[in-house]
């Protein structure tokens, strides 16, 4: 699981740009061999499918990660950008960004009077280029960049680019790896464009109709020196979503996440996060309305070049979300 | 809530005019609303609510649902050969309210809004939790004595805020309340003079209350359109069991009862609405204009007051996602004036709520498929 | 001047009858089929030569930003809110007309004689402005104002400079006008061609619109922020006058589909048109809405730059609006794939 999780949170794919992640997933799904029916929709979500009777439950994951468009080149070869998803200029200075083509590029900003003034718009990409021509070549504008890659351990911990949401993605696979034998249909969807505004996974589950969802993302933690008042740590279990600003749980769909994790004594959080949304914000309100729920992954410095979570919060997540499939209640409780 | 009927009649006494409007039946919806009122359903959490609704509305329609967002959807048949044209009445039935966070150690509990509560009215309200069994709590806050100089003057922040249950270990409250739990201010109904009432949740418990007001109308009344009275979830949250109870049920037309703000001092004319002058017929963009024309004309023909509601957005209710549900639902929204919105003491006119109900089922009685056919043509 | 006519024409948010009536009227000898919705999209569909050609829908917004009169005051004034984000700014001193009847009036403010030192610093807000029409009181008012209605710009669309025109309501007028000009012709797709409402009061009408075509593919007609102004520097500038239509990458509503995009730029090369890309990523159109319908729509937005936006006086660069026309014209013409624009 940590070595999938090392492949995925590598691979490069900004919101609108899902091409070589979706690549990489693909990948990994032939792997598993489980004859699945696999396809990509209009908007590039990456669609698995298994099987099964009138059932429908739809297991979602953003695939898509924040980055930087590019949108203005100046005459002396440096970048502007607009922030694709969520970006705070001060995580941005200083950070490394790869292009999907490999180059390489570090955050600069302008001479600033007041420290109060570093916005989006007084920083830029220095790729090294020493022309407009130059740059234009290596990364024309509409192009994009992510944070480069990196990916360490310390005992449990995993540190890496991306968690958000690769974490996820890679509990779907793990699920998929150690797939129960269910009778109803499951449509594992790895979604684009989470990052800005829950959008791949609305037509998604348009599409799909399922009558029952999960969305697997990440979660902020309340963990750290002088952090934010959240009752989420790292290392104390997958958290199971109550509310964001997005989502108010089904509340049977919580219950029974939860009568599944006390059940098999896997440990679990309960999370209200008060900013923030993920692609449950935009299943369960698709068509007639989808009861969804969610588990998180409590994960420190969301939307940074480094993000941390806990190996063990990540395999308890797979493990109950692999039980949850087996809960007999699954579809007539709801 | 004895002391409490008795004082609002007492009142009532002495005033001739508003014991003929008690004739009038005015009170005829007050035990409704105030079993509805005190009922709990914040946003996301309405099962309580619902489950009241769906006895009161099932003596009065061929059938009531809940959808799997749980919405009640309580469907009253037309009479005549088809077509029926298909309307729905949507009002929302949750309320906005606090959710337990954090449980502190001293046996506090730490909330955030659900919906868009006024932080400063929270300060010194009692509240119930309703956890695994319902608990009562008061909302703290640090005594003046213990503030610094300039704190005095500014609203208390909301993460200074917090719920003391009286239990004072962390562990025993942990046991009755989970993470999550929805809280609610306690309040009673109260009668106020000229049939105005003031109370919590009355956005938009008045407006499920119309909508049972208009059923019961319409059981004395023949009617061609097959109606749909949708009790809708999520409102506070950003109109969600509207947009999928719209989709699921696809009507020909919507009308949806909500609140606006009424007259108080310091707010402008065309921002507060009198109480007791009748509903706000809502003008706008998102209101068809056909809908808002015949709803007036209606209003005029059977002599129910009303006022005019122009806006240039719905400004937050139910008909801002039901117009754009699949290719589009013509939609209505009629208001009842309502004062201090947000907060435990919303005051309205029970005058309003029976004639907005009347309305309402006037208008149904006039509809036929033709003019259905022609909302579509500009 | 179709497009003067359009400029001219009154259309508040919810309120796009003129609009509509006069784009009907035109369209009505070059289409199959003219129809509309509930809310009042317009719709007109140009059967392609090929029938099992890709369904393409073609979208311009006909509403414009306005106020809308809600209060009549004792002394007859008008009191307003905007309908759609207009900048208050630029309202004091203007004259406007109200409603279809075209009821003239000026806004107006306290004079500058009245005011405190500080108060002349700051813009005035809605609530300071009001409309004054000449009535002597609420009843004289009444008569020729009804609340709910809207108001508009009174402004004269004409040439300035060399090739530039200036009006009101160019946002979107000048989209409406490139997409009746383009109906004209006869494609080998099968196109609608959908003039919307309510845009600027949250991409409302778009959406219903896309609900019921379901198309293969849709392109939005727009204008957009043309940022190439004194003091503004040079990677500040969304767009420019005069250097081609604007391809969007991507906008706070929508990341253009990407083989769209590089179709509509492969057809700017072929025919050899200026074209530019849109250099930040704020604001929404249409497309925004569009593209998240149903199981999705692979959806691009081609814009024509605009100075000014939601002002009295917007103005455009007529080589931008032909190069827009020709832009998409000749992306019409070439048959796209029915698999454009999809991965």
């Amino acid at each position: 699981m940590k070595d999938t999780l090392a492949r995925l949170s590598q691979s490069f794919g900004p919101s609108g740009r899902e091409e070589e992640i979706r690549t990489q997933l693909t990948k990994e799904l032939a792997a598993l061999d489980k004859n699945l029916a696999i396809r990509t929709d209009a908007l590039g979500n990456l669609i698995a499918t298994k099987p099964g009777d009138e059932k429908r439950l739809l297991l979602a994951a953003h695939m898509d990660e924040i980055a930087l468009l590019v949108t203005h080149i100046d005459d002396l070869g440096f970048l502007r950008f607009s922030p694709v998803g969520g970006h705070d200029p001060r995580l941005l200075l200083g950070a490394r960004v790869i292009f999907a083509n490999g180059t390489m590029g570090t955050i600069g900003r302008e001479e600033l009077k007041d420290k109060e003034d570093l916005k989006l718009d007084k920083l830029f990409i220095d790729i090294g280029a020493s022309s407009r021509a130059e740059a234009e070549e290596n990364c024309p504008i509409g192009s994009m960049a992510v944070f480069a890659p990196h990916f360490s351990t310390q005992g449990s911990r995993i540190m890496a680019k991306a968690l958000d949401n690769r974490a996820g993605c890679t509990v779907l696979l793990e699920v998929i790896r150690n797939l129960p034998p269910v009778d109803y249909q499951i449509d594992f969807v790895f979604t684009v464009q989470e990052e800005v505004g829950l959008r791949g996974a609305r037509t998604a589950a348009y599409q799909l109709q399922p009558h029952l969802a999960v969305a697997v993302d990440v979660t902020r933690t309340g963990d750290t020196p002088e952090a934010p008042v959240m009752a989420v740590e790292l290392g104390k279990g997958p958290a199971i979503k109550v509310k964001d600003r997005s989502f108010i749980s089904h509340p049977r769909v919580k219950d029974l996440l939860e009568e599944t994790a006390r059940s098999q004594d896997i440990p679990y959080q309960l999370e209200i996060l008060e900013r923030g949304g993920t692609d449950a914000g935009s299943i369960h309100l698709t068509r007639e309305g989808i009861p969804t729920g969610v588990i998180s992954i409590p994960t420190r410095y969301i939307h940074s070049p480094a993000e941390i979570i806990d190996y063990r919060d990540l395999k308890n997540a797979a493990l109950l979300l692999c039980s949850f499939l087996q809960h007999k209640d699954l579809f007539s409780s709801l | 809530m004895l002391g409490i009927f008795s004082r609002g009649q007492q009142k009532l006494k002495g005033m001739e005019k508003t014991t003929n409007t008690k004739e009038d039946k005015s009170l005829e919806y007050l035990d409704l609303l105030r079993r509805l009122s005190q009922e709990q359903g914040v946003s996301g959490r309405e099962a309580k609510v619902a489950e009241s609704l769906l006895k009161t509305l099932h003596p009065l329609v061929d059938e009531v649902e809940r959808d799997r967002l749980g919405n009640v959807i309580a469907h009253k048949k037309g009479e005549g050969p088809d077509p029926h044209p298909r309307v729905m009445l949507a009002a929302h039935m949750d309320e906005i309210g606090l959710m337990v966070t954090q449980i502190l150690e001293g046996g506090f509990l730490r909330f955030t809004p659900v919906g868009g509560i006024d932080l400063r009215t929270l300060p010194g309200q009692e509240v119930l939790i309703h956890g695994l069994s319902p608990l009562r709590g008061v909302i703290g806050a640090k005594p003046p004595h213990l503030q610094e100089p300039g704190e005095r003057k500014k609203a208390i922040p909301g993460d200074e805020l917090y719920i003391d249950t009286g239990y004072s270990k962390k562990e025993e409250l942990e046991e009755m309340v989970p993470l999550g739990t929805m809280v609610t201010i306690e309040r009673d109904l109260q009668l106020l003079a000229n049939d105005l009432v003031a109370g919590k949740a009355l956005d938009n418990r008045a407006g499920v209350t119309v909508l049972a007001a208009c059923f019961q109308e319409l059981t004395r009344l023949k009617h061609r359109a097959d109606v749909y009275g949708v009790a809708t979830v999520q409102e506070e949250v950003g109109v969600r069991g509207a947009m999928v109870s719209s989709y699921g049920l696809a009507p020909d037309l919507a009308v949806v009862i909500d609140v606006c703000h009424g007259d108080m001092p310091g707010v402008a004319e065309d921002e507060g609405f009198p109480l007791g002058k009748g509903p706000a017929l809502g003008l706008g963009p998102h209101v068809h204009p056909r809908l808002f024309t015949t709803l007036k004309e209606t209003a005029q023909e059977i002599g129910v007051p009303y006022q005019v509601e122009p806006s240039p957005t719905p400004a937050g209710t139910d008909a801002w996602a039901i117009q754009i549900a699949r290719e589009g639902i013509p939609t209505a929204l009629v208001s009842l004036p309502l004062r201090y919105m947000h907060t435990a003491v919303e005051t309205l006119s029970l005058k309003d709520l029976k004639e907005t109900g009347r309305l309402l089922a006037a208008f149904i009685q006039g509809l036929e498929p033709a003019f259905v056919e022609g909302l579509s043509c500009y | 001047m179709l497009l003067k006519e359009l400029s001219e024409a009154f259309g508040p948010p919810g309120q796009e009858d003129e609009v509509r009536d006069l784009i009907r009227e035109k369209i009505a000898p070059h289409v199959d089929r003219i129809w509309t919705d509930t809310m009042g999209n317009l719709y007109a569909e140009k059967k392609g030569r090929d029938a099992a050609g890709p369904r393409i829908m073609l979208a311009a917004h006909m509403d414009e930003v306005a106020l809308m009169i809600t209060r009549i005051d004792r002394e007859g004034f008008l009191h307003f809110k905007s309908l759609g984000g207009i900048d208050q700014r630029v309202l004091i001193a203007k004259p406007v007309v109200i409603g279809r009847q075209r009821v003239p009036g000026v806004i107006g403010a306290k004079a500058v004689h009245l005011l405190e030192p500080e108060e002349r610093e700051r813009a005035l807000s809605l609530r300071e402005l009001f409309i004054d029409i000449g009535a002597r009181d609420k009843e004289e008012a009444e008569k020729l104002v009804a609340i709910g209605e809207g108001a508009v710009f009174q402004s004269r669309f004409s040439s300035i400079g060399g090739n530039r025109v200036r009006g009101k309501a160019l946002d979107n007028r000048a989209g409406c006008s490139a997409l009746v000009e383009l109906l004209q012709y006869d494609y080998p797709v099968n196109l609608t061609a959908v003039f919307t409402v309510q845009e600027e009061v949250g991409l409302r009408g778009a959406r219903i619109a896309s609900y019921n075509l379901k198309p293969d593919l849709a392109l939005v007609m727009e204008t957009t922020t043309a940022g190439d102004v004194p003091e503004a520097k040079s990677h500040q500038m969304s767009t420019r006058l005069g250097k081609g239509p604007a391809l969007t990458i991507m906008d706070r509503t929508l990341i253009a589909a990407p083989d769209l995009l590089k179709a509509l730029e492969e057809t700017a090369q072929r025919l050899d048109k200026p074209y530019q890309w849109k250099q930040t990523a704020t604001g929404g159109t249409d497309g925004g809405a569009i593209h998240l319908t149903g199981a999705g729509i692979p959806t691009a937005v081609v814009a024509i730059p605009c100075r000014y936006l939601h002002s009295p006086a917007s103005v455009i660069d007529l080589a931008d609006y032909q190069h827009l026309i020709e832009l998409i014209h000749g992306f019409l013409t070439h048959a796209p794939g029915r698999r454009t624009g999809q991965k």
